[in-house]
């Protein structure tokens, strides 16, 4: 094995003196396989090999995990690290974790070929990855300490970092054996653990790496990237969807002490700056004038009403845009005897509002290459983005990934939108001066790449049991693949998932389910859990309303329903809540209960909701949930991301709606565009079903399941079903 | 112009104009990052410092405002807070970006009411936004920070 290493054209700061310090023993330690030649392999299948790129162990024998993904909240530092530890039997407290540099052909995502984080996958593809990492690593030490000591390898054990031979009483930590171990061959297909044998997977004691970092202000989001001669930009965008700049007077922005330069880029005018508040005053003094000729026209009350019709089959459709069918069985126009159920739903435009507004540092021209120092959901995209503005190789485009200040989508994005305009600056300012792209929460709101507005029309026909006997679904959506480097051949299944495939689908004998995705000149994108953010609420509403018809018990509605199915999981999950809620004891005064099911990223999430209803609004108190998304990892983070998606989802139940009128972004901050605070978040339990699957995913599927659980429970209270959301309108 | 300000009990000169946000001179200027920018209009509280122990937005404060006013920063806790112990050992953080401004607000509450009920935490908290969701950690740390101070 060669472990020199010269990774330093992939590492920047801190993290290549550190790799320097920790290859003053051993050289590189025990890194691999991560040459220069790698860089330029954008796009490449990934070979990674039994451990190389994920596994550093220092002479002190602490091990550092490098993490392949983004850390924007979801836990991939606890959660990947924890994987390697387990397999590798490393001690706990001495794992920290590094951000990996970007190279797709060592730290493509497993499950979608290129570097990237999305539809809670980190966990999933880096599962037998990582195990296999640590496997490996394990046995070049256990292989090692066998020759040191002339002793048979079958009976080393190793204990938190320490191997040890207890026969002859021999043992070593990782550091002492890293020399030797380093020229061992690793093992191409390691032993891996049965569940049995984990002592740290699914324990209480993987906890988050980052909570110091982060309750002291230490943690380095893009925002905070300090370098010396480093300028700031601030863009004036387009005041509509699809306008264009059409002129500017920056006499007056060029006057404002500590502004360096005024630019225009194919997005705006930037004022670039030696600090924010500067750059800020400078866009302020800005005069531009706006070509609108090719701006959008229509605003959200237009696209409603239009949607509507087309779904209702009133109205031409626009040339080339047709139906397409995404389920299909038997004849669900064919009449019958029971009840018909007809609704609408529509849902608005979301934003994903992070915390940290997007922003980026870009270096271009300098002799340090191109460079970005950014919380990376995409490197690969990302990378690829910047060289074709940079005319560079994407592979040379080194990217140093940071903290998000969170995504929820937002910063997996075909165009790296704000990435892109960042370097658009950055390459006029040349030389390699740093320049830090800062967007106001304005900018941010007014960018788009919304969760798409989207209307359902359902019709329901029941059979004499009162099950589902025919089922007609229409949705109109916005494509969110469609023109990307990863559209689907056939059907954009992004924006009916949850619907498509539900098992309320597959236990009815006749269905037709079709989807229409007009363009618009409003960008959409993944928003937290994306098609089921709005179809999960549809079905397991509807279910409800069903079943109330029906006269039967929600919950037990349900279970009919996946027993006809065959929806093992869900049945699972719905017991457990039910069970961990009382479900079949009378809920407290006052207070009435909804369910809801719903899978998604391959995890099943039921959610009982106790709602209270204040001054005709909702108060949601106790949210009982029950997961099942395979193996667990981190008990506590799987609660944390059940605690914190039933807020993201609650925030869109109760409030959050971007409104467009006439191609522009009405609401732009927190005052018009309210979202989920303190006193109205729930208080959320969440049950793991005990699972020795592989794992699935937990940083979505607690988001869409919320809605439907109290808009069922107000259904309950109140007798009215809820057929727009938000709940509340601003 | 140079105005004086104490922060983190240190005096500190800076050449902001005189209707510079507090946030941008902390940030730009004295590069103390850990106080964050979320919406610069005073609503989403990530900016959130004590200024004479009250809780205040920075990002809506000139610095003109602020002459003889003691200014206190996430940094200026020195990591051993018990609100900031509290949230370590409860993994309070997912994305963190917020929970600078949601612990000094904490801080606030706790040093002029040793026992909040669940009401006084909501009044209290209810300006910082937390878009993770990490509300209901927000509240047990806080009761978890309040009985380690009267202990």
């Amino acid at each position: 094995m060669n472990a020199h290493v010269d990774q330093d054209a992939a590492r920047t700061g801190a993290t290549r003196r550190e790799l320097v310090v920790g290859t003053a023993l051993v050289s590189g330690a025990l890194l691999v396989g991560c040459g220069p030649a790698d860089l330029l392999s954008v796009g490449a299948k990934t070979e990674v090999g039994a451990f190389g790129p994920f596994i550093r162990i220092a002479a002190d024998g602490a091990v550092t995990v490098f993490n392949k993904h983004i850390e924007f909240g979801q836990g991939t530092h606890a959660g990947l690290a924890a994987i390697v530890a387990e397999e590798l039997d490393a001690d706990w407290s001495r794992v920290s974790v590094e951000q990996a540099p970007a190279n797709a052909k060592l730290y493509a995502n497993t499950l979608i070929g290129v570097q990237g984080t999305g539809g809670s996958t980190a966990i999933p593809n880096s599962w037998m990855q990582l195990r296999k990492a640590g496997a490996a690593a394990r046995a070049m030490f256990t292989g090692a300490a066998a020759a040191a000591w002339k002793v048979p390898e079958a009976e080393i054990t190793v204990k938190d970092g320490v191997v040890s031979h207890t026969a002859s009483g021999k043992s070593a930590g990782f550091g002492e054996l890293l020399e030797a171990a380093s020229e061992i061959a690793p093992p191409e297909e390691p032993k891996l653990k049965s569940h049995a044998d984990f002592t740290l997977i699914g324990t209480d004691r993987v906890r988050r790496k980052d909570s110091r970092a982060k309750s002291t202000g230490e943690a380095r989001y893009t925002q905070d990237v300090k370098m010396e001669g480093l300028l700031t930009a601030v863009v004036a965008h387009a005041p509509r969807f699809g306008a264009k700049v059409s002129g500017f007077d920056d006499a007056e922005a060029r006057k404002v002490a500590g502004v360096v330069d005024v630019i225009e880029i194919p997005t705006g005018v930037a004022v670039v700056a030696r600090s924010t508040w500067a750059a800020l005053q400078g866009r302020n003094a800005l005069k531009v004038t706006w070509d609108e000729s090719k701006a959008e026209p229509l605003g959200s009350a237009e696209i409603e009403a239009k949607y509507a019709e087309w779904a209702a089959g009133k109205g031409a459709l626009p040339d080339k845009l047709k139906w397409e069918t995404f389920e299909t069985r038997g004849d669900a126009a064919a009449g019958g005897e029971g009840e018909v159920f007809e609704a609408t739903y529509d849902f608005p435009f979301l934003a994903h509002a992070t915390m940290e507004p997007m922003n980026c540092v870009a270096q271009v021209g300098g002799q340090g290459g191109t460079r970005l120092t950014v919380a990376s959901q995409s490197p690969t995209m990302d990378q690829l983005n910047t060289a074709r503005i940079a005319m560079t190789l994407p592979g040379s485009v080194q990217i140093e990934n940071l903290f998000a200040g969170g995504s929820f989508g937002r910063r997996a994005n075909f165009q790296s939108d704000f990435v892109a305009e960042c370097v658009h600056i950055a390459k006029k300012v040349g030389k390699g001066t740093p320049v830090k792209l800062v967007w106001t929460r304005e900018d941010d709101m007014m960018a788009g790449y919304f969760r798409p507005l989207t209307h359902h029309r359902l019709k329901v026909r029941l059979d004499k049991d009162g099950f589902p006997a025919a089922w007609t679904h229409r949705v109109v959506t916005q494509s969110l693949m469609k023109g990307s480097p990863m559209a689907p051949k056939g059907i954009d299944s992004s924006t009916v998932e949850g619907a498509m495939g539900s098992p309320y689908l597959k236990a009815t004998p006749a269905v037709d389910g079709q989807v229409l995705m007009p363009e618009l000149g409003i960008p959409v994108l993944w928003w937290r859990a994306v098609g089921s953010t709005h179809t999960a609420f549809v079905m397991e509403h509807t279910i409800d309303q069903l079943a109330r018809k029906a006269g039967k018990d929600p919950v037990a509605y349900r279970l009919a329903l996946f027993e006809k199915a065959g929806a093992s999981r869900h049945i699972a999950v719905l017991k457990l809540a039910a069970e961990k809620a009382g479900w079949d004891k009378p809920a407290p005064a006052g207070v009435t209960r909804g369910v809801a099911v719903h899978e998604s990223f391959g995890s099943v999430v039921a959610q009982i909701a106790e709602v209270r209803i204040v001054d005709g609004v909702p108060k949601v108190g106790r949210v009982v949930s029950a997961i099942d998304c395979g193996t667990a990892i981190s008990p506590d983070q799987i609660a944390a991301q059940v605690e914190g998606g039933t807020c993201y989802g609650l925030s869109a139940t109760l409030h959050d709606e971007m409104v467009v009128k006439a191609g522009a972004v009405e609401r732009q901050n927190f005052d018009t565009y309210p979202v989920l605070r303190n006193s109205e978040a729930p208080t959320v339990e969440t049950h793991i079903l005990p699972s020795t699957n592989p794992p699935s995913g937990v940083g979505e599927p607690g988001t869409p399941v919320i809605g439907p659980a109290v808009a069922n429970a107000v259904l309950a209270a109140t007798g009215k079903a809820t057929f727009r959301l938000p709940m509340i309108r601003a | 112009m140079a105005t004086s300000l104490e922060i983190n009990g240190r005096r500190v000169q800076v050449e902001a104009a005189p209707d510079t946000p507090l946030l941008w001179v902390l940030r730009d200027e004295a590069g103390l990052t850990g106080s964050k920018y979320g919406c610069g209009v005073g609503q989403c509280g990530a900016c959130t410092v004590l200024a004479d122990g009250a809780p205040v937005r920075s990002c809506s404060l000139p610095v003109s405002a602020l002459a003889g006013i003691k200014i206190t920063t996430i940094e200026g806790l020195g990591g051993t807070h018990p609100v900031q112990e509290a949230w370590m050992r409860l993994d309070v953080p997912q994305c963190g970006y917020c929970q600078s401004g949601q612990i000094m607000s904490a801080v606030a509450l706790l040093a002029g009411n040793a026992n909040p009920t669940d009401a006084d935490i909501d009044a209290a908290m209810d300006g910082n936004i937390c878009r993770c969701g990490a509300y209901q950690r927000i509240r047990a740390a806080i009761r978890e920070a309040a009985a380690q101070s009267r202990a």
